[in-house]
C-alpha cells in the first residue's frame, strides 16, 4: 500500500521524471524479488530458525506474576477501593460490613442521576447541553439500559481521574526532561498507541484475572497516552513571555509549575481530559472481554448469541452516553470563569456542587419509601429489541440475494486474490522494499528501523499473519482514502456541504470502535467483508477532515496568484490547490491507516484471519507470550507505516519550504 | 538628566550571550573577545557581542535597534532571565552572575520587575489577582496583599476594573495590569521590553504619557526596549544603539543627533524632528554686547517649545541657566534652519 502511495506522489513531487522514478522503483522490485529467489529460506521463513520470543514473554510473564502477586495484590485492593464505591452507588448499592452482617446503602436514584446530568450539562453549556445530555440519561433509563451503563460510567468515573493525574504528572516531568522526553516517554507513548487495544487486555488478565479492576488497569494504560501528550505540548505552547514572567516574579520552581505554568496550559489540559474520556469509554466496551460487565458485556453477549436487537439496543446505549461525555467534556474544556466568585462566601462558591449532592441526597432518600425512584419503573420503559429485529430479518429476507451477490462477488474477485498475493509475498523482499523506501525518505537510521521491524513480524514466524493484516488494512485504509479524500475536497469547496459533513464526521469519530461491528454484522454476517466495512466506516472521518482542511488553509494569495495567471477552476484545484494540501491531506491518510489498523484488529471478533485472530486467540487461552507477539507486531505495521509517511510529509514540506 | 552623576545601579562589563553548541567554551577560549567572523566560523550566533553599560539610579535608559539586533537578549542577560555566555552584570554593586538561586529569587521578588511585550498576564487569574501575583508567591497576608494591588491599580487607572480577566479588557488596559503588576512589588529597577509595540499608535502614545507620569511620581530606575526610535527620544534620558549584537553608541537623544558615532546612526536620527530633540543650548551663540533680547529661555528647553514665540518676535532670546545668568543667544534664523532642515553643527559653548 505504502508502495503504491510512494510511486504516485514521487513521480509528482521528485525532481527526477516521472519514469525514471516508476523506472527505479520497477527495478528495486524486480532485484529484491530476485534476492528472494535466491537466498534459500529468504521466501517463507524456516520453520527452525523462528525466534522464540513468544515463549520467552510468557516465561518472564509467569515470572512476574508468582513473584511479585504482593505487589499486583496490593495494587488490586487499592484500585478496588473506589471502584468499588462508584460501582456502589451508582449500579449496585453500597455495602458496608458490620461486625454481623452488612448493611446496603442504596444506589442513586436514576432520577436524580438524570436531573445532575441536565444540570451539568447546564453549567457547562447551557439550555441545549442541558437538554442533550438529560434526556440522553432519560432515554437510557427507559431503554432498560440503565444499570448496564451505570456501571459502565462508575468505571469511566474511576478510570478517568487516575489517568488525568498519572498523564498530569508524566506529561510534567517530559516538559521538565526534555532528554527523558524523547528518549524514553515518547517512544513509550507511541507503541502503547499503536498496540491493539486487545493485546492490553491479556497481561492484565494473567496478573489481576477476570475483573473489573484488570479492566479498570488495561483501560488506564489505554487511555493515558494522550493525557501526557497534552500535558507535555501545553506546557511547551505556554507563551515564553508567561514563563519569563514567572521567573520575573520570584516564583520558586514549585510555584512556578503549578500556579503559572499549569493553569496558563489549562485549555490544552482539558482537551486532553476530554480525548482520555473517550478513549476510557471505548476501552471499558473492550474490557468487557476481561471482566469490566456493564453495555460492552450487554453487546457481546448479545452478539455471540446472535440477539441482533439486544445488540443494537447496548449498542445505541454506548453511542448515547460517547455523545454525552463528548460533548461535556469539550464545553468544560472551554468554559473559561465567568466572573469572579472569591468574594463571595463559601456556600454561593460551591453551590453547583451542595445542589448536585442536594438532588442526589433527596432523590435517593426518596427511593427508599418510592421504588420508582430506585428501580426504572417496568411500566414506563420499552425496548426497540423487536423493532430493529424486525428491520433486519425484512432486510434479509428481501434482499438477502442482493447482499450475499455483493459479498461474494467482492471475496472471490477482489478480496481472495488480493488476500493471496500478500500472503505468497517473500518477506526478505518486503524487508528490502521497505528499507529502501525509508532510506530514500529519511536516510539510513529510518531504513534500518524499518527493516529491523519488517524483521521482527517474519522471524517471529507470524509472516503469513502479518501480510493477511496488511491486505486487510491496506485494503480498508485505499477504501477510507477513496471515499473520505473526495468528501473531504467536496466539503472544503462548498461551506453547505461543510456544515453537514462536521457534526456527521464528529459523532461518527464519537462512537466508540466496538460499535461499528454491530449494525454491519446484522448485514453481512461475519467475514472480511463486514470487517471492511465496519473498519472504512471507522476510519475515514480523518481522511475528510484533514482534505478539508488542509485545502482550505491554501493560503489565499496563492490561490489569487493562481487565478491571476490564467487558472482554470480545474486548474487551480490540480496544480495549485492540491499540491499544497498535499502534506496535510497525507497527514490525514496517516491518521486513517492507523485507525483502520486498530479497528481491524478489534474485527478478530467477527472472524478474519490475521495478526488480531492470533491475539484474540492468545486472549481467550491468557497466552501472554503468544498475545504480545502478535500484538507488537500490529504495533510494528503501525509504526512503519507512521515513520515512513511522516519522512515523506516532511520531505515534501522541506521542499515546499513550509518546514 | 540632571548634570549630577547619579550612584550607578545596573551595569554589565564586556556582556556576551553566544547562542550556539559549545559558546560558552569558544568565549573562554578567546578570553571574551571574538569578531563577528569568527563567531560565523565557529557556527555561533552572537546575540549580544562585548555590551558594558552602566544604568545610573533614576534614569531612563533605552536600548533602540532593529528586530533582532539583539535587545531582548540583553535584556534578558541583565535580569538573569538567561545566562550569559561571558562577561559581568552588577547589580546595586554586587555580582548578579554569583548569585545562587534562592538569592536570585529573593533579588527579583523585591528589586526588580518586568514588563513584558505581549503582557503575560494568568488567563486564569482577575485583575486583582494578577496584579497581587507576586506578593502572593512572596507568601505577603491576603489583606495586605489586596491593599497593595489595589494601590497600583489605582495608580495606572484602572480602578472599578479589579475583578475582570485579562481578555475582558482591551491591549492598552491589560498593559495597564502589566505595569501595575511589576510595580506591586516596589521594584528598584523596572525592565520593560517593548511594552507598548503591540498597541495601536494612538493607545501607544497615550501609554508613554502615562509612562513619563508614573515616572515622574515613582522615580525609578528604568531600562527600556524599543525599536521605535520616536518614542525612545520621547521618554529616554540616554539611548544605546543596537546593530548585530553591539552596541554602537550610548547617549542622550541629542547627542545621538548632533554627533551620530557612524552613518548607521546618523541614518537612524535623520528622520527624526529635531526641534523635538535639541535645546536651545545646542543652537546657542555668544550673546553680542548689548544687543536686544524679545524673551528669555531655559539652555535646556527643547527648539519646540519656544519656536513660535521667537519666530514671532523676530529677535533673539536670551539663554539662561538654573539659574538664571545669562549663556548666550538664540536667533530666530537659527531656529528657522533648524525648523527648514538646514541646521549645520555648531561648536558647543
Ligand atoms: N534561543 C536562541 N537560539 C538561537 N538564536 C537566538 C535565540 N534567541 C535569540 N536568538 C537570536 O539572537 C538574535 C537577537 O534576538 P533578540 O530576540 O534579542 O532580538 P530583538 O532585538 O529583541 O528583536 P525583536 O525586536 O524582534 O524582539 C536574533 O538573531 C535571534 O535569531
Ligand atoms: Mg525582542
Amino acid at each position: 500500500m505504502t508502495d503504491a502511495v510512494l510511486t504516485h506522489s514521487d513521480s509528482r513531487i521528485s525532481a527526477l521524471p516521472g519514469w525514471r522514478v516508476a523506472a527505479l522503483i520497477a527495478g528495486v522490485v524486480a532485484i529484491a524479488f530476485i534476492i528472494s529467489w535466491i537466498v534459500p529460506g529468504a521466501w517463507d521463513y524456516p520453520t527452525q530458525a523462528i525466534i522464540p520470543f513468544a515463549e520467552w514473554i510468557s516465561a518472564i510473564m509467569l515470572w512476574i506474576k508468582a513473584t511479585f502477586t504482593w505487589a499486583t495484590r496490593g495494587l488490586a485492593d487499592l484500585v478496588n477501593i473506589p471502584l468499588q464505591l462508584a460501582i456502589g452507588f451508582l449500579a449496585k448499592g453500597y455495602r458496608i460490613y458490620l461486625t454481623e452482617g452488612f448493611i446496603t446503602l442504596p444506589r442513586f436514584s436514576w432520577v436524580g442521576v438524570c436531573a445532575v446530568a441536565a444540570f451539568v450539562g447546564y453549567r457547562f453549556g447551557g439550555l441545549k447541553l442541558a437538554l442533550l445530555s438529560g434526556l440522553s440519561f432519560l432515554a437510557i433509563a427507559l431503554f432498560r439500559q440503565w444499570d448496564s451503563a451505570m456501571l459502565t460510567l462508575a468505571l469511566i468515573l474511576v478510570c478517568v481521574p487516575i489517568c488525568v493525574v498519572t498523564g498530569l504528572l508524566l506529561g510534567i516531568w517530559g516538559y521538565l526532561n526534555p532528554k527523558v522526553n524523547r528518549v524514553l516517554i515518547m517512544p513509550a507513548l507511541d507503541l502503547l498507541q499503536t498496540i491493539p487495544t486487545f493485546a492490553y487486555l491479556i497481561p492484565m488478565l494473567l496478573l489481576f484475572g477476570n475483573s473489573p479492576v484488570s479492566a479498570l488497569l488495561a483501560t488506564g494504560l489505554f487511555a493515558t497516552p494522550p493525557m501526557v501528550r497534552a500535558t507535555v505540548l501545553g506546557l511547551s505552547k505556554v507563551p515564553q513571555d508567561i514563563k519569563d514572567f514567572a521567573d520575573m516574579a520570584g516564583c520558586t520552581r514549585r510555584q512556578k509549575l503549578w500556579r503559572v505554568l499549569v493553569p496558563s496550559a489549562k485549555p490544552s489540559l482539558m482537551l486532553g481530559v476530554n480525548q482520555v474520556i473517550m478513549l476510557a469509554l471505548n476501552m471499558v466496551i473492550i474490557s468487557s472481554m476481561i471482566g469490566a460487565g456493564g453495555l460492552g458485556y450487554d453487546v457481546l453477549l448479545a452478539l455471540r448469541a446472535l440477539k441482533v436487537g439486544q445488540a443494537m439496543e447496548a449498542g445505541l446505549a454506548i453511542v448515547v452516553l460517547a455523545i454525552v461525555l463528548d460533548r461535556v467534556s469539550q464545553a468544560a474544556a472551554l468554559k473559561r470563569p465567568e466572573q469572579d466568585t472569591t468574594q463571595k462566601p463559601w456556600v454561593q462558591r460551591h453551590a453547583s456542587l451542595i445542589a448536585i449532592l442536594a438532588v442526589l441526597a433527596v432523590t435517593t432518600l426518596a427511593s427508599l419509601v418510592l421504588p420508582a425512584f430506585g428501580k426504572v419503573p417496568n411500566e414506563i420503559t420499552f425496548t426497540t429489541a423487536p423493532a430493529w429485529k424486525a428491520a433486519v430479518d425484512w432486510v434479509t429476507v428481501n434482499y438477502f440475494d442482493v447482499i450475499e451477490a455483493v459479498r461474494i462477488t467482492f471475496l472471490l474477485y477482489v478480496l481472495n486474490p488480493l488476500r493471496a498475493f500478500f500472503e505468497g509475498l517473500p518477506w526478505l523482499g518486503v524487508v528490502l522494499l521497505l528499507a529502501f523506501a525509508g532510506w530514500r525518505l529519511g536516510g539510513i537510521w529510518l531504513a534500518l528501523i524499518v527493516a529491523l521491524l519488517t524483521a521482527f513480524c517474519a522471524t517471529t514466524g507470524l509472516w503469513v499473519q502479518t501480510m493477511a493484516t496488511l491486505y486487510l488494512c491496506g485494503v480498508a485504509a485505499l477504501i477510507a482514502a477513496a471515499i473520505g479524500i473526495p468528501i473531504g475536497v467536496w466539503a472544503s469547496r462548498s461551506d453547505r456541504v461543510e456544515k453537514v459533513v462536521t457534526p456527521f464526521i464528529d459523532t461518527l469519530q464519537t462512537i466508540p470502535s466496538f460499535c461499528f461491528i454491530i449494525p454491519v454484522v446484522m448485514l453481512f454476517r461475519v467475514g472480511d467483508v463486514t470487517a471492511l466495512i465496519a473498519t472504512v466506516a471507522f476510519a475515514v472521518v480523518p481522511a475528510i477532515r484533514y482534505t478539508n482542511h488542509g485545502i482550505r488553509q491554501v493560503p489565499h494569495e496563492l490561490i489569487e496568484a493562481g487565478t491571476a495567471a490564467g487558472c482554470t477552476k480545474r486548474q487551480l484545484f490540480w496544480r495549485v490547490q492540491l499540491p499544497v494540501a498535499m502534506p496535510e491531506i497525507m497527514l490525514g491518510l496517516n491518521q486513517t491507516i492507523l485507525l483502520s489498523l486498530s479497528m481491524i484488529v478489534i474485527c478478530a471478533m467477527i472472524g478474519t484471519r490475521d495478526l488480531g485472530q492470533e491475539v484474540f486467540k492468545a486472549l481467550s487461552k491468557a497466552d501472554s507470550g503468544k498475545g504480545l507477539v502478535a500484538g507488537l507486531a500490529i504495533a510494528f505495521i503501525g509504526i512503519i507505516a507512521d515513520r515512513l509517511i511522516t519522512a515523506w510529509v516532511e520531505r515534501l514540506k522541506a521542499k515546499r519550504g513550509l518546514a | 538628566m540632571t548634570d549630577v552623576k547619579r550612584p550607578v545601579k545596573l551595569s554589565c562589563r564586556n556582556l556576551w550571550k553566544v547562542f550556539g553548541a559549545g559558546s560558552e567554551e569558544f568565549m573562554r577560549r578567546n578570553n571574551g573577545a571574538a569578531s563577528a567572523q569568527a563567531l560565523g566560523e565557529a557556527r555561533l550566533i552572537g546575540a549580544v557581542r562585548q555590551a558594558s553599560i552602566d544604568v545610573h539610579e533614576g534614569e531612563i535608559f533605552i536600548v533602540m535597534g532593529l528586530s533582532g539586533s539583539g535587545k531582548s537578549t540583553l535584556l534578558r542577560c541583565l535580569s538573569r532571565l538567561i545566562e550569559p555566555t561571558y562577561g559581568e552584570v552588577n547589580f546595586d554593586g554586587r555580582d548578579l552572575l554569583k548569585a545562587s538561586d534562592a538569592e536570585l529569587i529573593e533579588i527579583r521578588r523585591h528589586k526588580m520587575g518586568m514588563v513584558f511585550q505581549h503582557f503575560a498576564l494568568l488567563p486564569h487569574l482577575t485583575v486583582l489577582e494578577n496584579v497581587g501575583f507576586p506578593l502572593s508567591v512572596q507568601g505577603v497576608p491576603k489583606p495586605e496583599q489586596k491593599k497593595r494591588a489595589q494601590a497600583v491599580i489605582d495608580l495606572v487607572g484602572l480602578k472599578g476594573r479589579e475583578h475582570h480577566y485579562p481578555r475582558e479588557l482591551s491591549g492598552g488596559q491589560q498593559q495597564r495590569v502589566g505595569i501595575a503588576r511589576s510595580l506591586a512589588v516596589e521594584p528598584e529597577i523596572w525592565f520593560l521590553d517593548e511594552p507598548f509595540s503591540a498597541l495601536d499608535p494612538l493607545i501607544r502614545r497615550e501609554m508613554q504619557s502615562e509612562l513619563m507620569r508614573l515616572q515622574g511620581v515613582l522615580k525609578k530606575t528604568i531600562v527600556f526596549i524599543t525599536h521605535d526610535f520616536d518614542e525612545a527620544i520621547k521618554l529616554a534620558d540616554r539611548i544605546a544603539i543596537m546593530k548585530d549584537g553591539e552596541i554602537i553608541q550610548i547617549g542622550a537623544p541629542e547627542e545621538l543627533v548632533l554627533n551620530p558615532a557612524t552613518d548607521y546612526v546618523a541614518e537612524f536620527t535623520r528622520d527624526v524632528n529635531r526641534a523635538k530633540v535639541m535645546s536651545a543650548q545646542s543652537l546657542m551663540r555668544a550673546s553680542a554686547a548689548g544687543g536686544q533680547h524679545a524673551g528669555k529661555v531655559d539652555a535646556k528647553a527643547k527648539v519646540e517649545t519656544f519656536a513660535a514665540d521667537i519666530v514671532g518676535a523676530n529677535l533673539p532670546f536670551a539663554v539662561t541657566d538654573g539659574k538664571g545668568r545669562l549663556l548666550g543667544e538664540v536667533t530666530p534664523q537659527a531656529v528657522i534652519d533648524l525648523l527648514a532642515g538646514r541646521h549645520v553643527k555648531q561648536a558647543q559653548p
